[in-house]
Order: C-alpha cells, then structure tokens, then sequence
C-alpha cells in the first residue's frame, strides 16, 4: 500500500516559494503534524504547551480533522490511543506535570503497540516548578516514566524547523513501529518566534502503518514478522482482534505462559532495536577533527553551536555533536567520537542526565565533563565558551 | 433454550481459551447474555461494535466475545471509548465497567462522558466491591458493610450511580440487574439505541468476595435479595420513602433528548473552515528577503 502524500498546513503560500516566514516552536508543531497526515488530536491546557492545543483546535476541525479538549491529562491520552485504534494519526501535547499524569496509558500504548505522538514540552521541575522556565529534566522520564521494561523512541527538537521536521518524523516512526513516539521540546524552543524555511511537501516523506489485507479469518493481529511490527488493522475495517494492556499472545488474548510472555517481550524490543541506524538523529559540526567535543540537545544545542564557532575561530578545536533524538540513546554514532577526543562537554538544564548516558558509553575512554544549569535560565554561548577554554 | 445458545454461540470468539475467568455462580454470564441478545436485536453488525472495558471482573467480558474489543487501563475506558467514537463515528461503542472502575478512578471521566452527551453506551456492573483483587470496598460499597480494607465495617456512604449519571447530563439513565435477566435485555437494547450517552447501571453480586464477607449466602441468595430490593420504577412512584428504604428503583430513570456530541461540533467544523478560508485570502505581510 503506498503511504500517504503530505498535507498542506495553513502555511501554505508564503512557504511555498521558498520564502521565510515567522513561526513559534509550538506553531510549527502543529504545522507538522498536519502535514504528516494528523487528523486527532486531544489535549488539556498546560504552560508552555497550551498553544499547540490552541492552533489544533481550529486547524484540525478546519481540515475535516477532529480536536477535543479533555477533561486531564490522562483522558487526554486515553482518547489519542483509542482514536488512533480507530485508524485516525493522532497526538497530544503537554508538560511536565502533564506528562506524568500520561505515563500510564504511555505504557498501554508500549504495551499494545498503538501508534501515537505525544509533545512534552519541558519547564521547570519538580511538580509544579516553574511553569514559564525553561528546563531539560525531563529526558529520564520521557525513558523510563512508564513501569516496566519498555522499548521507547524519544525525539528532541531545538530551532522551529526541528519542531516542523521532527513532528513528521515522530509520526512517521510511531507508524511504522507501532510505538508511541515523544517529542521532547524545552520552553524556550516552543516560545521563540523566529524565521523559518519549511521544506517544500514534495520533499516531505511521509509514512503510514501498514493495514492488513488478507481475509479477517487469516489476521493474527501481533503475529511477528522480519521488522517485528505486525500488521494494525483498524476497528471497523473487517478484522475484529482483542486489544488489552495485559501481556497477550500473538492473538491479542492474556497470556500468562511464559513461552508466550517471553516471546512478546523480546518482539516488542527487537522491533526498535533493529532499527537503531534508522531511528538515531545526530548532527555534527567540527567533530571530525575535534579535541574538545561539545554533546548537547534542545535549545542548549543552539547556544553549543555558537560557542563551537567562537572556539574554532580562537583557535580551539571543539566540535559539536547535536542530539535530536534521545531515545533509545544513539550511542553507535557517540562513542567513535569518544575514542579520538581529548574530552567532552556535556552542557544541559539538569542535574546529569544525558551526561549519564556519555559516561556509560565513554567506559573512562575519554575525560567528561558537565555544565549544568537548573535555575531556569538558559545557558549561555559565552558560558559554553568559557568552559571549553578552561578544558 | 436451545435457540438462546445457539445465538450467544455465534457472538462467542471461537479461538479465545476458555474457561473464562469469572468465579462459578458470578454475575457477569447473565449480563454478557443480556448483552449478545440486545446487540443481536438492534441488527448491528459485529464489525460496527466496539466493546471497550475498565479493569475488574466486568473488564474481562469484552475478550469472549466476537467484536472489535479493547480492554483498557483503570478507570480510563470511557475516555478511549471517546476516541474511537469520534475518529469514527460509524461505530457502535459499548463500555463496560465494574464500579469501582467507573465511579472511584474513573469517576471524573463518568461525568464528563455524561456531561458530553456521546452517542456511547456504558454499561456499569455494580457488585458494590473490587472483586478481582480481594474484596476492598468500593464508591457503592453500602455503610457498614465488611471488605478487606474495613474489617470493621465500612463508614462512608454509597452514593447512587444512576442519580449520578442523571445529575451529570446523561440522555437516557436505566438501572436493572442480573436476577431481572429478562427486562436487563431490553434495558441495554434501549440504551444501545439511543442516541446520546446511554447509561445502564447493572447491580450484580459477587458471591466470593462481597457475599461471603457480609454474610450474604450464596448465588441464589443473593440473587433472591436483588428480586426483593428492587422495585420497578413505576411502582416506586407510588410507595412512601418508609416503604422504600432498603431498595431500589429498576427500570428507566431518565430519558430525554440531548445535543449530542458529534452533531454540535460539525458547528466547529464549519465555522473552522471558514476561518481557514479568511486567513488564506488575507492579503501577506512580506518578510524583507535577504536576511
């Protein structure tokens, strides 16, 4: 079955002819996610996310699509999953404290293999924190929030563009694994206004799950294949299955054999850890012949990026390794820069957490270091600058 | 009674294990009978039908039988239910809940579910305890009553589902039970029916848990005690409050017409579009190029 073309977004015209427009982080999101084919979604008003429910709640309806504003957070989710069940692409958006409240119907949509995108959009934490600061201490959660061993992909975007790109992309991947998909965005990234060149539709790819074809009574609704993904049938469509949270057979029904159990849970890892190559999104400036490596994601990735210039332009030879996506850490294309740098810089809006992931992957190969910042401010080129002097 | 099989074979997942689940002598049997018979009347086809269900006994039903099933996380199935309705609002979607699903943990979602007026259809099995992990007391649990967290007698206060669901917007409120297996049939047929949020709250008995810890006797008694504390709603008009304590109204509670859900928002759709429209005609503010 061929995937589906892209949409036209309301931007239309002016991005056509390849001129700039101005647009907010959160605006391009939904830009996004329209042209990727999204026609759901349901969301609750949170800080700094709100915004995204807000253009979707006219934009989707004015394209035949459908928006509700729900009663939490976890409705919210719970309506994405269940619509999503129906056929439709479907999305929410939230924050910190919202995405807490998600964690568990995330885990029914791991479990039952429903394609969803979900946008946190970090501020300040813990609980309620600071709703209108900036902060990157979400990034474990977005790993590990659910219970259980669970695989999960996690993007993260850093200029309005990424917020346009990535929409497509978590939706692309969420259908053609059959996962939910993060997008993780910080504050500052979703508020900041600034002049985007959205890529012409022809160029966008965009991917839809694939649907069964055969006779209903053939359909064995997660029988593995060689991608590991089984065939998703729409309610509706003819192929009548059992949909549960509970640890099922490759029927859909409850299962508690262990023959049975072991093998769902080794498909639903195999599926995305065969993927890696495809599913990894790092950028790279200066790193090829870099001494000081700068590994950074998010709004702090922009700051990165300037202090990398300014350093070069000093005579430093630092280099930058941008991480859009997290989840599952892209360690392949980490650790051939961690053998031939003298030392690493990891700058983040959080006590340690993807400088973590380096230190666990660096196996004491090279020296890293942290520059952490968690007062709700971003970080600085110059301070970035200062460090990788110092280093 | 032949031919009653016969029709609940047809809607039975012939490659689902079984035994089910369900303790010799619970109520659920009699409700997913009632159930396959109303859906079978209303000339649905299973394709049309979605059953979606909370965690509980009652949460368990929708995987025995041949329709597009979804068993969800707790408290949470009227909201997944929304979903499915409205990104395909051709399907029949039927909810089935115990009470501790829909009204404790899922309680605001009750009212919201209501308070929209979806065409969805939530059948809540109230056995006044959480069953399937022990026996704990729920929102129905009665005052005074044992469970194995008030081992000394509960000492809150039930509160009444169907009020609830009358009170929060439902269009069409009925309460039967599963002794009533007859007039339960029709109960359900009619809320599937009706347009609008349909609520049947189904009192049942948990002989294992609830029955045991409360002195309550077996199935058959307790099934004997649903037969004397109802009273059809009908007559209930009649009788003094004196005569009324201790039991319960069965029958239809409410039934009216609504704005339903589905048809107020093609108002959004609508007017969306023609704000899409203006925006795309507004003449352009030009970026100055070159930067």
């Amino acid at each position: 079955m061929k995937d589906s073309k892209p949409q036209e977004g309301t931007v239309g015209q002016r991005t056509r002819n390849g001129q700039g427009v101005l647009m907010q982080g959160n605006e391009a999101v939904v830009e996004g996610a329209l042209a990727a084919g999204c026609t759901f979604f349901a969301g609750y008003p949170i800080t700094p996310a709100t915004e995204i429910s807000e253009d979707m709640s006219w934009k989707l309806p004015a394209r035949g699509g459908t928006f509700i504003q729900m009663e939490d957070e976890i409705a919210s989710l719970g309506v994405v999953i269940g619509a999503s069940l129906a056929g439709a692409k479907a999305m929410t958006a939230t924050s910190g404290p919202g995405f807490s409240l998600m964690q568990e119907n995330l885990g029914f949509a791991c479990v039952a293999e429903v394609p969803c995108v979900i946008v946190n959009v970090m501020r300040g934490g813990p609980s309620t924190g600071l709703p209108t600061s900036v902060s990157q201490a979400d990034v474990m959660q977005a790993r590990w929030g659910t219970h259980g061993d669970h695989p999960i992909i996690v993007l993260c975007a850093s200029t309005t563009l990424d917020c346009y790109c990535l929409t497509v992309k978590a939706f692309n991947f969420s259908e053609k694994f059959r996962t939910p998909v993060i997008l993780l965005m910080d504050e500052v990234v979703a508020h900041t206004r600034e002049k985007v060149r959205l890529p012409p539709l022809e160029e966008l790819e965009v991917v839809d799950r694939i649907r069964p074809n055969m006779p209903p009574e053939w359909y064995i609704p997660y029988e593995d294949n060689t991608r590991g993904v089984p065939l998703m049938g729409a309610f509706g469509d003819g192929y009548r299955y059992h949909v549960t949270g509970l640890v099922h057979d490759t029927h859909g029904f409850p299962t508690q054999r262990s023959d049975e159990t072991q093998v769902f849970q080794n498909r639903i890892h195999r599926k995305i850890e065969q993927s890696f190559e495809e599913i990894h999104v790092v950028r790279k400036e200066h790193a090829e012949d870099a001494e000081m490596l700068v590994i950074a994601y998010g709004s702090v990735a922009r700051s990165a990026r300037r202090a990398v210039r300014d350093a070069r332009a000093q005579g430093v030879r630092a280099g930058l390794l941008q991480l859009s996506s997290l989840w599952p850490f892209p360690r392949s294309m980490v650790e051939p820069y961690l053998r031939n740098v003298k030392a690493v810089l990891v700058p983040e809006l959080n006590r340690g957490q993807i400088s973590r992931e380096v230190k666990r992957v660096n196996k004491g190969a090279c020296r890293v270091e942290t520059l952490r910042r968690i007062d709700g401010n971003l970080i600085t080129p110059n301070e970035i600058l200062v460090r990788l002097t110092k280093m | 009674m032949a031919q009653v099989t016969a029709l609940i074979h047809e809607y039975l997942r012939h490659d689902k294990k079984f035994p089910h689940v369900w303790c010799p002598g619970c109520g659920n049997g009699i409700l997913l009978g009632s159930l396959i018979r109303a859906i079978d009347r209303t000339g649905y086809e299973k394709d049309e039908i979605v059953l979606v269900s909370g965690i509980g006994c009652a949460g368990r039903l929708p995987a025995y039988v041949d329709f597009n099933t979804l068993h969800t996380t707790h408290g949470r199935a009227l909201t997944f239910a929304t979903g499915v309705k409205l990104a395909n609002p051709r399907l029949q979607v039927i909810v089935i809940m115990g009470d501790g699903d829909a009204t404790a943990i899922g309680g605001n979602h009750f009212i919201h579910a209501a308070r929209r007026n979806l065409d969805l259809t939530a059948i809540i099995v109230n056995n006044s305890t959480y069953g399937m992990t022990g026996g704990q007391y729920s929102p129905t649990t009665p005052y005074g009553a044992r469970a194995t967290t008030a081992l000394f007698g509960n000492v809150e206060h039930a509160f009444s589902i169907a009020e609830l669901a009358v009170t929060a917007g439902a269009s069409l409120v009925a309460r039967g039970t599963v002794y009533h297996a007859t007039q339960l049939d029709d109960l359900v047929e009619r809320a599937i029916r009706k347009r609008g949020f349909g609520v049947v709250e189904v009192i049942s008995h948990c002989p294992t848990q609830y029955g045991k810890k409360n002195g309550m006797g077996g199935p058959v008694e307790m099934l004997r005690w649903q037969k004397d504390a109802a009273v059809r709603v009908e007559k209930a008009a009649e009788m003094s409050e004196e005569d009324l304590r201790g039991k319960f109204t069965i029958g239809i509670l409410a039934d009216r017409d609504l704005p339903i859900y589905v048809r107020e928002y093609r108002k959004v759709r609508e007017a969306a579009r023609a704000r899409l429209e203006e925006k795309e005609n507004k003449p352009k503010i030009r970026l100055a190029s070159g930067s």
